[in-house]
């Protein structure tokens, strides 16, 4: 990286001359090396998916020791990437701030304003010279009982939690952008349902364009109506069929391709 | 008042909560008057909490400390289900009745021997899934537990307790078991100054738990009650009917 040996980079509370603090970049960069986290905020839900590498075959992926996806509230899910030990922070702060909430007013936290806090807290490992930046992102899928509304966010290193319609962060993160793109998901919300087979496809996808990639582990979660409108695990029937169509859905696109490269 | 003082009075209480094992389930009734000191201050209060939806609480005694012990009671819930779902996202784990009861024990024992108690007997009532078999426990105010087939506080551990002993069987099916503590309820209504006809009844059962709105006590034929007119000072009188 041009900025090595510059010196610029050796705190987070140094800018360099050009404005830039080398520091969250690299915290960035941390998150682009690990396994891909999307989330699509739909008509009737909001919904997590990510694809964890399996980078050890004895390693027990199904179990909570390696787990991206945490319930922080029953109304709050968070999908996490980066340096995992870092985003297991972070989840435990989504966790007592929103616990916090509960204690002070009596009700649950709007997921707008967790995500805020959850910003405020990253930032300030941005901003001195003894403390790192979080080397993880996390994606919160939240619903607020008070409006009934759904919300996605992305909080990066740097600390700007971002409400978005459909975002992915980790590795393959542009070529997910661009397939969530395709979707209009801005326009034209799609059913959580929906969500669920879309993900699983972008998931895939990014998978088999790896090169040399190692086997993976999916999770999926949403909060929509059928999970009361709270955070859960997608059933596990609906996460089959729906990996059948996104595996089949991806054939047919590599055939398409190919009948296309020989015309 | 040094710093120490602590309150010794209760304020806003509740009176009697009532509860049996039966055939299949527990049952708790509690009546929905709060009292300021003797005056009757709310009628249509609860003092039957679910938790989550498989557990019950109850208490008796002053209101601010049974507010406060299931304010903590619901963090607590919550966050066993955040933090077990640290262990896959379909796996949730839930907190047992009876480890919330022996949470409380601790919390009630802690705050007692700080000479500054929650002022609250306090029933915890479940299903145990493990065995299959109900679960019904009390707290008092010291800090010490019971587990029984039969339980009441307040002024039911008085009134209530003979004719429970009296009339309970491990068979008894709800309906029976219902009436039952409506029987007690309705004693509780004639002789507990403190207490009102209007009454909630909660049940858990292995499909979890459910806590009635409050409804009225038929007490129609009042004080016509054969002791009422002459009173027979023995158990084996008209038990409020």
């Amino acid at each position: 990286m041009a900025s090595s040996g510059s010196g610029y980079d050796l705190s987070s509370s140094t800018f360099s001359p050009d404005g830039r603090i080398f520091q969250v970049e690299y915290a960035t960069k941390a998150v682009e090396n690990a396994g891909p986290v999307l989330g699509i905020k739909c008509s009737n839900g909001v919904v997590l998916g990510c694809a964890k590498p399996i980078n050890h075959k004895m390693v027990v992926a199904t179990t909570g020791s390696y787990k991206r996806i945490h319930t922080c509230d029953t109304h709050i899910g968070c999908a996490s990437t980066g340096f995992l030990p870092d985003a297991r922070v972070l989840v435990q702060r989504l966790v007592e701030e929103s616990a916090d909430w509960q204690e002070q007013y009596g009700s649950k936290i709007p997921p707008g304003v967790l995500g805020e806090r959850l910003g405020t807290y990253a930032h300030y490992f941005t901003l001195h010279g003894a403390l790192r930046p979080f080397g993880a992102a996390a994606v919160i899928a939240g619903y607020d009982p008070d409006t009934k509304e759904c919300s996605l966010q992305l909080l990066e290193p740097n600390g700007a939690p971002y409400m978005y319609y459909g975002v992915a962060t980790g590795k393959g993160k542009q070529a997910a952008k661009t397939e969530l793109e395709k979707l209009n998901l801005h326009k034209a919300p799609i059913l959580a349902e929906d969500a669920v087979k879309q993900i699983l496809r972008i998931l895939y996808l990014l998978h088999a364009e790896q090169k040399d990639a190692k086997p993976i582990e999916i999770e999926l979660s949403w909060i929509c109506e059928a999970s009361g409108w709270t955070h859960q695990g997608v059933p596990k029937d609906l996460l089959k069929t729906s990996q059948e169509w996104a595996k089949e859905q991806l054939e047919q696109e590599e055939e398409e391709g190919n009948g296309r490269r020989l015309n | 008042m040094s710093s120490n003082q602590r309150t010794t009075r209760p304020i806003t209480t509740g009176t009697s909560v009532v509860g049996l094992v039966y055939d299949g389930g527990v049952l708790l009734a509690a009546d929905t008057l709060l009292s300021y000191g003797s005056m009757a201050k709310s009628f249509n209060t609860p003092r039957l909490y679910s938790i989550e939806d498989r557990i019950l609480v109850g208490a008796s005694g002053e209101y601010s400390d049974l507010q406060e012990i299931i304010a903590k009671v619901k963090a607590l819930a919550l966050e066993e289900s955040t933090t077990s779902s640290m262990e896959s996202i379909y796996v949730e784990r839930k907190l047992p009745a009876k480890s919330l009861w022996n949470y409380l024990r601790a919390v009630m024992y802690q705050k007692r021997s700080k000479q500054n108690p929650y002022w609250n007997d306090v029933v915890v009532a479940g299903y145990d899934e493990q065995t299959s078999k109900p679960f019904l426990g009390t707290i008092d105010k010291l800090g010490t537990t019971l587990q029984e087939n039969l339980v009441a506080t307040g002024f039911g551990a008085y009134l209530a307790m003979p004719l429970l002993r009296e009339k309970w069987r491990p068979d008894l099916n709800e309906g029976e078991a219902r009436a039952l503590l409506e029987d007690c309820m309705k004693v509780l209504f004639y002789r507990d100054c403190r207490a009102s006809a209007r009454i909630q009844l909660a049940k858990c059962t292995s499909e979890g738990c459910i806590v009635s709105e409050p409804y009225d006590l038929d007490h129609s034929s009042g004080w016509n009650a054969p002791s009422m007119v002459r009173a027979t000072g023995d158990l084996d009188g008209d038990r409020g009917s």
